[in-house]
């Protein structure tokens, strides 16, 4: 049998193998994407429109419609689950409604996305005869992202000291201000990194955006910014084939001669995106952090 | 100035309200994919047990034929096992790092492997697929053998794509194990291996099946990255290096190019409101490991 101590050394090796591997791997796969698509994106890449049939097109409108569809999405996404959250944080005791709340979020969370996707194909495009629009994409992506917003602003809203609240309320101020003015000032940091994170989420997701935001562009008029308008970028009833999209559709329908290229240059325009995100939501909540923390220090 | 009493009243309805969406909200999508997913069983006349374990999918055959012809079988065992074998390929990899981040090296861990895991985690899963279509397929293809579209790219591809899965809820149970049975197991003379293998892995055993069940539900649903380099040909999956199908891959390839109220359509929601079903059911599974950790 083998010496108890030559086994641990073992093993202890076989732990850092893996440890080095899982590294590289990640630093091979980041690589490989930006190595291959830093080559394909220029100017005109990124502000062009796709061409079906010839080499040369860019993924200008599929960009504009990415953060088109983040914006919207926030905008659904950050109230509703911030008001959750914070029912369930401030105004709710742990009992049977609570606990069929949580049932739902959790259930919600873990649908697979195509699933949510194909709601979104029966509710908003089919019934609400939204079509397959930018509305009906940002609202799938809102029941997508809902879960997590909701449990991300009711641990940061939760992890807020009770003196504080308490001290608040003592001076006579109602539960609602103490909410607005105290403990969502205290939970910014953790609410805004949350926030980012989710925003990185929505920005690669696709499954849930086929059937819903479509997987075409209308021609986009970049001149013409009334949002009441059919050809104006900002029509939220128009189609919209974000970059996530794109790199699948360029691959399933193979029409492009240059594929390969257009896919190279978008994983690495999301992959970018991605680690700015990252670095951004990292940077940003310490920064607050340090800087609400500091505040109060010297008050 | 508004009424602070009144917009306590206000402020107090308005989050109810947004809580009471997220009940509608899981209600409605049961509902609505369910009342559709039923369709091809009671306005189709399709039997369940002929669309669970039949393996001919022709929902366009004429009754002549004896149709539809709506065996889901095929894709029902190409989920399974693409997302068996990724958990496969997966775990050694994911529980290794939480050991590694929670016994062997924390600061290592915290400085390095943390950052790694929420990078695997923040990559799309289109450029996944993208990496497997350009990278991994031709790989297999040229060295391996057959097409490279494939079960075995499948595989390999989920297995990525969960491993920060398993490796973070691994790594949270054993950091939950109190350092009183470490310093027990350490002061009876074991070596750390030892003490990882007979004391905190058995201890931690709930949390990890957990990261497991997670990361099972995952592959399970995920869609575009498989359908991308599986392959997508109607066949059982009976080999390793044959291209294939899942219940996502399905969904994806034909939702779009059939008519809705269409038998064909029906049978295509059927696999939606199945896989629907399957997530629930991986929710119950780790209900009932979580309550088991609490009565310990």
């Amino acid at each position: 049998m083998m010496n108890a101590r030559t086994s641990d050394k073992i093993a202890t090796i076989i732990f850092y193998s893996i440890a080095i591997f899982i590294s590289l791997l990640l630093i091979a796969l980041i690589g490989f994407i930006l190595y291959h698509g830093l080559r394909v994106i220029n100017w005109h890449f990124l502000t062009s429109p796709p061409s079906a049939f010839r080499a040369g097109g860019g993924v200008g409108p599929q960009i504009f419609n990415s953060f088109l569809l983040l914006i919207l999405t926030m905008i659904f996404t950050i109230p509703l689950g911030l008001g959750a959250g914070i029912y369930l944080s401030e105004f709710s005791r742990e009992s049977r409604w609570t606990r069929i709340i949580r049932i739902c979020t959790e259930t919600l969370a873990s649908l697979p996305s195509i699933v949510i996707g194909l709601f979104g194909l029966l509710f908003f495009v089919t019934v609400l005869k939204w079509g397959f629009s930018l509305l009906s994409g940002a609202l799938a992506l809102t029941v997508l992202n809902l879960p997590v917003m909701t449990r991300i602003s009711e641990d940061a809203l939760r992890s807020v000291k009770r003196e504080l609240r308490e001290a608040s309320l003592a001076l006579g101020a109602t539960q609602w201000q103490t909410i607005v003015h105290v403990v969502l000032v205290a939970a910014i940091p953790g609410l805004v990194t949350g926030i980012i994170l989710t925003a990185g989420r929505v920005f690669g997701e696709a499954a849930a955006l086929l059937y819903t935001a479509g997987i075409t562009t209308p021609r986009l008029q970049f001149n013409n910014w009334n949002p009441l308008n059919m050809n104006s970028p900002l029509y939220i009833f128009r189609p919209a084939e974000t970059l996530a999209v794109h790199i699948w559709k360029v691959n399933s329908e193979g029409l492009a001669p240059d594929a390969r290229q257009i896919a190279d240059g978008a994983s690495a325009i999301l992959i970018i995106m991605v680690l700015f995100f990252n670095i951004v939501s990292r940077w940003f909540g310490r920064w607050l952090y340090g800087r609400m923390t500091g505040k109060h220090g010297k008050a | 100035m508004a009424n602070p009493k009144l917009m306590n009243k206000i402020g107090r309805n308005f989050t109810l309200l947004c809580a009471s969406l997220l009940i509608v909200t899981t209600i409605s999508i049961i509902i609505f994919i369910a009342s559709k997913g039923l369709s091809t069983f009671i306005k189709d006349g399709v039997s369940i047990a002929d669309f669970l374990f039949e393996k001919v999918w022709r929902p366009d055959a004429p009754k002549s034929e004896g149709g539809p012809l709506v065996g889901a079988l095929p894709f029902i065992a190409g989920s399974v096992a693409v997302s068996l074998l990724a958990l496969v390929l997966c775990t050694p990899f994911g529980l290794g790092v939480a050991i590694f981040m929670s016994e062997i090296s924390p600061r290592w861990g915290r400085k390095v492997l943390q950052p790694v895991i929420e990078l695997f985690v923040g990559i799309p899963s289109v450029v996944y697929g993208w990496i497997g279509l350009s990278v991994l397929v031709p790989f297999i293809r040229n060295h391996i053998g057959g097409l490279g579209f494939s079960l075995l790219a499948g595989s390999i591809v989920l297995a990525i794509m969960i491993f920060p899965t398993i490796a973070s809820v691994s790594t949270d149970s054993l950091q939950a194990m109190s350092n009183d049975i470490r310093e027990a197991s350490l002061a009876l003379g074991a070596t750390r291996w030892q003490t990882i293998r007979m004391v905190l892995i058995p201890a931690a055993l709930p949390g990890i099946l957990t990261g497991v069940v997670l990361g099972l539900a995952r592959a399970f649903g995920e869609a575009l990255a498989v359908q991308m380099v599986i392959g997508n040909a109607i066949r059982m999956p009976d080999s390793l290096l044959k291209p294939m199908h899942t219940m996502t891959s399905i969904i994806t390839m034909e939702m779009s190019n059939t008519v809705m109220g269409t038998v064909w359509n029906d049978a295509l929601w059927s696999i939606a409101l199945l896989l629907m079903f399957i997530s629930f059911l991986f929710i119950m599974l780790i209900r009932i490991i979580e309550t088991r950790r609490a009565v310990k």
